[in-house]
């Protein structure tokens, strides 16, 4: 399982309510299922990946995460994850606080845009940055939002909603393996997870 | 719809089987109709496959379509050129896994597969009942079959699953008994017809009540009314295939010949596949039933029978998971009608699956052999039972 998934894995307790948003293939769904009795559901676009989560006995829904998401009465879960997914998202304040209302907590990750790489490709070659993590050229990248961890906490003030935790991550290159990062974390880390609530 | 559709043979099939019958709503205790009218004795056809376990909870309830019947996999006898309707879907190994689950599928009320219905005798008459057989619905239906689960014993399904008018049931059925249903899966169906369907089915029926050999639906001792259910046939067809489909399957096509006739004969091969579907139907098939069962289908209204006019009311007091399925290409219930019945599950807070399968043939998706359909069917019915 990706890393920044396991992180959010060991935030979460057993037996919790979960909705995974674009849970693809159903890896941290399955785990929290098997490892901590969560009861889970998950949103996914693409159909394959859905019929392997159904497939693999999870509850999936196929669809839009930003229409899906709104179907939902208010705190109809403990978690509501949006996981490597806010820079594709086109209203990230709305699908953030809609995470919050149907959700006690909520918890994102995203790639940092400010990594010493990012920083470096744009200081020095003077091209839009290409990195193992943000693996697109600026015309075929699905992330329409760069985010910083420094940005995502200006953010979260101003609309308005507590930052319960948070951890900056650096990836090995299969992004299964990693390690926390303490210092300079906007500058050194490839990932930010947040834990959010109301 | 078109059930019986030729296809290979999917891995080991459950073997032989026997249509058994029972009957019930002997008068005076006939059957209360949702139409007030009152039935009885009714009679249903039913098949199993698979083995009822000990505790009597791995039973699977197949819901069958317009044109399908209680022969839902297996074969009759040695000697049978054809296995049941759903053959590659119900079996040792297979999606529904008869080697796990006990498979029951029954005949629907109002057909002609064994089971009550217009070409039924009216033990009052001694003659068959025509068109004095009264309107039922899909509710009457599911009553129908809920008889059947009492008399074999079984409190709770497992799972019921059908597609198309088998979906409706499916829908039904964890309504009117929400404590006996453990899980559904609806497939390529609906919560109630669009106009669309509403219009073809009624094109349909007019083909037949207008066929000089209808006789009011007392056509059992002279020729049957063939041309107008030939007719009411070809159109079903049409509704169950999509443009890609028939593109593909026969394009433009002429059939056994190298130029036009200039006349009226089928020269083109969707016209002499429509011909032949027709009449292959007609050999098989009641017109009466065929009137009937769409009739049933165009009076399904979920939201209005039980949510008096909102769909989220009407699944308030469900409690079975769901998985439901759509086809891209299937236009007679399109996935738009899938995704109003997963929005008002999700806002009963119901667990829900839902996978919109890509597939270009059309409504009649489900009855066919897709692996990724077996796929999500046998995950989803693992966990259940699992979860049991």
């Amino acid at each position: 399982m990706r890393y920044d998934l396991q992180i959010i894995a060991s935030w979460i307790e057993p037996g919790a309510k979960v909705l995974d948003l674009g849970c693809g293939g159903g890896d941290l769904l399955g785990y929290l299922r098997d490892r901590k009795q969560v009861r889970g559901t998950g949103i996914e676009k693409k159909e394959a990946k859905v019929a392997q989560c159904i497939a693999k006995g999870l509850t999936v829904l196929q669809g839009d995460i930003n229409e899906e998401i709104e179907d939902y009465q208010d705190n109809s879960f403990d978690y509501v994850i949006l996981s490597q997914t806010l820079q594709q998202v086109y209203e990230p304040s709305k699908i953030i606080l809609t995470m919050l209302r149907i959700g006690r907590k909520g918890i994102v990750s995203f790639p940092n845009f400010s990594h010493w790489d990012v920083r470096l490709q744009l200081l020095l070659k003077g091209h839009a940055p290409v990195t193992p993590k943000l693996p697109y050229e600026w015309y075929d990248t699905p992330n329409i939002r760069v985010i910083t961890i420094k940005d995502f906490q200006t953010f979260a003030k101003r609309i308005g909603i507590d930052i319960l935790r948070q951890v900056a991550i650096n990836t090995d290159n299969d992004d299964q393996t990693g390690r926390i990062v303490r210092f300079a974390p906007n500058l050194l880390a490839t990932y930010g997870i947040f834990l959010i609530g109301r | 719809m078109s059930e019986y559709i030729e296809h290979d043979r999917h891995g080991v099939s459950v073997g032989l089987v026997i249509r058994q019958q029972f009957t019930f709503a002997e008068p005076p205790n006939r059957m209360r109709l949702d139409s007030g009218a009152a039935l009885g004795p009714i009679t249903i056809a039913y098949e199993t496959c698979g083995r009822l376990n000990a505790a009597r909870s791995n039973a699977v309830l197949v819901l069958h379509a317009l044109s399908g019947d209680a022969h839902v996999a297996g074969y009759h006898s040695k000697d049978d050129p054809k296995p049941g309707w759903w053959e590659f879907m119900v079996g040792p190994g297979k999606g529904i896994d008869t080697e796990r689950y006990f498979v029951i599928c029954s005949n629907i009320l109002g057909s002609c597969g064994g089971t009550t219905g217009p070409c039924s005798i009216n033990p009052d008459t001694q003659k068959p009942y025509g068109l004095t057989f009264p309107v039922v619905t899909i509710g009457d239906m599911v009553r129908a079959q809920k008889h059947l689960l009492d008399h074999l014993g079984i409190d709770q399904v497992l799972a019921v699953v059908g597609g198309s008018i088998g979906g409706m049931q499916v829908l039904q059925w964890c309504m009117r008994y929400p404590e006996r249903v453990r899980a559904a899966i609806p497939l390529a169906t609906t919560t109630r017809h669009s106009a669309l369907a509403i219009a073809f089915n009624e094109v349909a029926r007019q083909a037949i009540m207008t066929d000089p050999n209808f006789n009011g639906g007392d056509y059992y001792q002279g020729p049957k009314p063939a041309t107008g259910l030939s007719l009411a046939r070809m159109i079903g067809h049409i509704t169950y295939l999509s443009d890609e489909a028939m593109r593909q399957k026969f394009g433009r096509r002429l059939q056994d010949k190298s130029d036009f006739s200039f006349n009226f004969d089928a020269d083109f091969q969707v016209e002499s596949y429509l011909r032949y579907q027709g009449s292959k139907f007609v050999e098989r098939f009641d017109a009466n039933s065929f009137c009937y069962i769409t009739k049933a289908a165009d009076y399904f209204d979920l939201q209005n029978q039980h949510g008096k006019g909102s769909l989220a009311s009407a699944f308030a007091n469900v409690r079975a998971r769901f998985m439901v399925v759509s086809f891209t290409s299937d236009w007679l219930y399109p996935t738009y009608q899938s995704r109003a019945m997963v929005k008002a599950m999700k806002k009963n807070g119901l667990d829900v699956s839902f996978c919109e399968i890509q597939a270009d043939c059309g409504h009649d998706a489900f009855l066919l052999p897709i692996d990724r359909l077996a796929e999500v069917i046998s995950g989803f019915l693992r966990r259940v039972n699992n979860e049991a």
